[in-house]
């Protein structure tokens, strides 16, 4: 295939959509606000997009074995609680319940795989359990950040805004570790071809409860990330990530089965959910609207791709 | 003994009334007296929302892997919202708002085919997106609206014969009409078939795409009617009203024993499984677990059930 064809190809346009979607959403808002065009303005643009990217790497990690977690929004407002009051007052022992929460993952992602359950509902219940302790941990909205997560999340480096260089170390690392290493090729093999990765002689459980302890990672991130630019939490803090990071998945040309999945894009999907939200209040549109727009975004990015696909099928 | 046994085994629904009817034993032992009458008769009347959206939600979950409709709580607000706004209080005035109402849910049905068959993408995508944009219309136009359900609407919602709330019955009624569409008709089967093997289906001559459109219909309009007695239960519309509705809509039909990867469901399992998931919230209140206790021990008694049904299919 020459370069010309590169261009034209259905691969090629598919890749770049996320990327196309986000520059398009971006160019609208610097057209409505030049100023946004700053550091300071990209810092506020983005400084809400960290942890929802995090979450949609979490999210990610687990539709890669074709499984579907309803409960990273819970899980990520217990994670700000435990931060804002447990890692701050007795750090410890918040540490000791962030390992806990990783194994309670790992534990949910063995018991869907060796029971063969539907993860929708498991994971629907265990997003009762999750609330449950983040209200049992901080019945009113409160606590206080650790000191060390508030430096780090409103660290200013020099030219490159804090969001965009987090965006960009998030988004190559989790493409090296899933896309260009041995282990990443069997963990998105789970989700492709799970007997052929038994006939090989691995262990689906394992990979599966790593897959799942990597969700509750990258979910602690968010949560620590979020408290830390919100100061303090309460048990509500996240739930609307759970929706949030499946589409942020999906507009990053993740797939639903199969393991096909793109950490980048699933970054640049984040991202474009979190400008659409900024650009309706640009242009002066109630925030009624917000979940709307967003769900809009995503509705037309899947037509395109629709486009693009049957473009491909027609060849 | 062993013809309750298999009985039970034959019959996968009868778990979830043993689940129902020990918990509100053990509830009713507790609190003693009449108590236990007038928890089964609020159980009734609060289970009855449930088995609404249930049913719909099964009819879609028969279609097989990937079909789940996410749109349901979305779709109970906003046709909450539109109903009272076209009631506005008045009795005359409430078929008017009920078709608004069914107006809804067909709109949403259509809007949630359009997008698997147009833009061929997972159903759980499409309902979702969808629910985005329901949503955002519900909080658009129902913020600051407090419009109180017209008298006739509140007294069906919540009117009670010798403790048996006259909605539960209508229910009843329309749940045993829906088992026989789903066991007995040409659309049913059409719905197992689907389920089972939608290819083999589609050679056998089921027109499919006819049949998931029809079901995702069902299932948006049977939400919007939920919405509107769910309005007229609780003293009107609020924005988050349908927001326990997602769980407990998923719950109901893979408690009450239908199959979650599709092709074998069954309607009475979901009254039973309705009516377990209020008494278990009721038995811990009773217990006087804590809020966030009581969000614990659903949730870990929600795994713990399908824990045990999955395996129970399993062997089989």
């Amino acid at each position: 295939m020459n370069g010309l064809q590169f261009f034209t190809s259905a691969r090629f346009w598919r890749g770049a959509l996320p990327a196309l979607s986000l520059t398009f959403v971006l160019l609208g808002v610097f057209w409505l606000q030049p100023r946004a065009m700053s550091y300071f303005g990209l810092n506020l643009l983005f400084n809400l997009a960290v942890p929802i990217a995090l979450a949609t790497i979490a999210q990610m990690f687990v539709i890669a074995v074709n499984d579907l977690d309803l409960s990273i929004g819970s899980f990520v407002s217990l994670v700000a609680c435990i931060g804002a009051t447990w890692l701050h007052d007795t750090p410890l022992l918040g540490i000791a319940a962030l390992l806990g929460c990783v194994a309670a993952y790992a534990a949910m992602g063995a018991l869907i795989y060796i029971r063969q359950l539907p993860s929708i509902v498991v994971t629907l219940g265990m997003s009762f359990v999750w609330s449950g302790c983040a209200v049992l941990l901080l019945p009113t909205p409160g606590g206080s950040a650790p000191d060390w997560i508030r430096a780090l999340v409103t660290f200013k480096p020099p030219y490159i805004p804090m969001p965009i260089l987090a965006a960009v170390v998030l988004a190559l690392v989790v493409h090296f570790a899933l896309m260009r290493t041995s282990w990443g090729v069997l963990m998105r093999g789970v989700g492709g071809n799970e007997r052929a990765i038994t006939r090989a002689g691995w262990s689906v459980l394992k990979l599966k409860m790593t897959m799942y302890a990597m969700t509750a990672v990258f979910g602690i991130l968010a949560g620590l990330t979020l408290v830390g630019l919100a100061t303090s939490a309460d048990a509500n803090i996240a739930l609307r990530y759970t929706l949030l990071s499946i589409a942020g998945v999906i507009l990053g040309g993740g797939e639903f089965v199969g393991g096909r999945i793109s950490p980048v894009g699933a970054v640049l999907g984040a991202m474009t959910l979190t400008l659409t939200a900024s650009f309706l209040s640009f242009l002066r549109i109630s925030p009624d609207w917000q979940i709307g727009a967003q769900g809009a975004v995503l509705i037309i990015v899947l037509a395109l791709r629709a486009i693009v696909n049957r473009m491909e099928a027609r060849r | 003994m062993k013809r309750v046994q298999a009985f039970m085994r034959q019959h996968p629904w009868s778990w979830s009334f043993l689940a129902a009817f020990t918990t509100w034993a053990v509830t009713a032992a507790y609190i003693s007296g009449t108590g236990g009458l007038a928890l089964a008769s609020t159980a009734l009347s609060f289970s009855t929302f449930f088995v609404m959206v249930g049913i719909g939600q099964m009819f879609v979950i028969t279609l097989g892997p990937g079909n789940v409709d996410l749109s349901i709580p979305s779709t109970i607000t906003l046709s909450a919202v539109v109903s009272m706004m076209v009631m506005d209080g008045s009795n005359t005035l409430i078929v008017l708002g009920v078709l608004a109402a069914v107006g809804v849910g067909l709109l949403v049905g259509l809007f949630n085919y359009s997008l698997i068959r147009v833009l061929s993408i997972p159903p759980i995508i499409a309902t979702m997106s969808s629910s985005f944009l329901v949503q955002s219309s519900a909080i658009a136009l129902g913020r600051g609206v407090k419009i109180k359900p017209p008298l006739a609407l509140e007294w069906i919602s919540t009117a009670k014969i010798l403790g048996v709330p006259i909605l539960a019955l209508l229910v009843i009624a329309f749940a045993i009409g829906m088992a026989v569409v789903l066991n007995r008709t040409i659309y049913g089967r059409s719905v197992t078939a689907f389920g089972q093997n939608t290819r083999a289906a589609k050679l056998a001559g089921v027109p499919i795409e006819r049949i998931r459109y029809l079901t995702y219909t069902l299932s948006a309009v049977l939400a919007a009617v939920c919405g509107v007695f769910l309005a007229g239960f609780s003293g009107g519309s609020s924005l988050n009203m349908g927001e326990e509705y997602l769980l407990a809509s998923i719950a109901v039909v893979v408690i009450g024993g239908s199959s979650i990867a599709g092709g074998n469901s069954n309607v009475p399992g979901i009254f039973g499984s309705a009516l377990f998931l209020f008494l278990l919230v009721a038995m811990l209140n009773t217990f006087g677990a804590a809020a966030g206790l009581r969000l614990i021990l659903t949730g870990l008694i929600i795994v713990g059930v399908v824990t045990f049904a999955g395996g129970r299919k399993e062997s089989r």
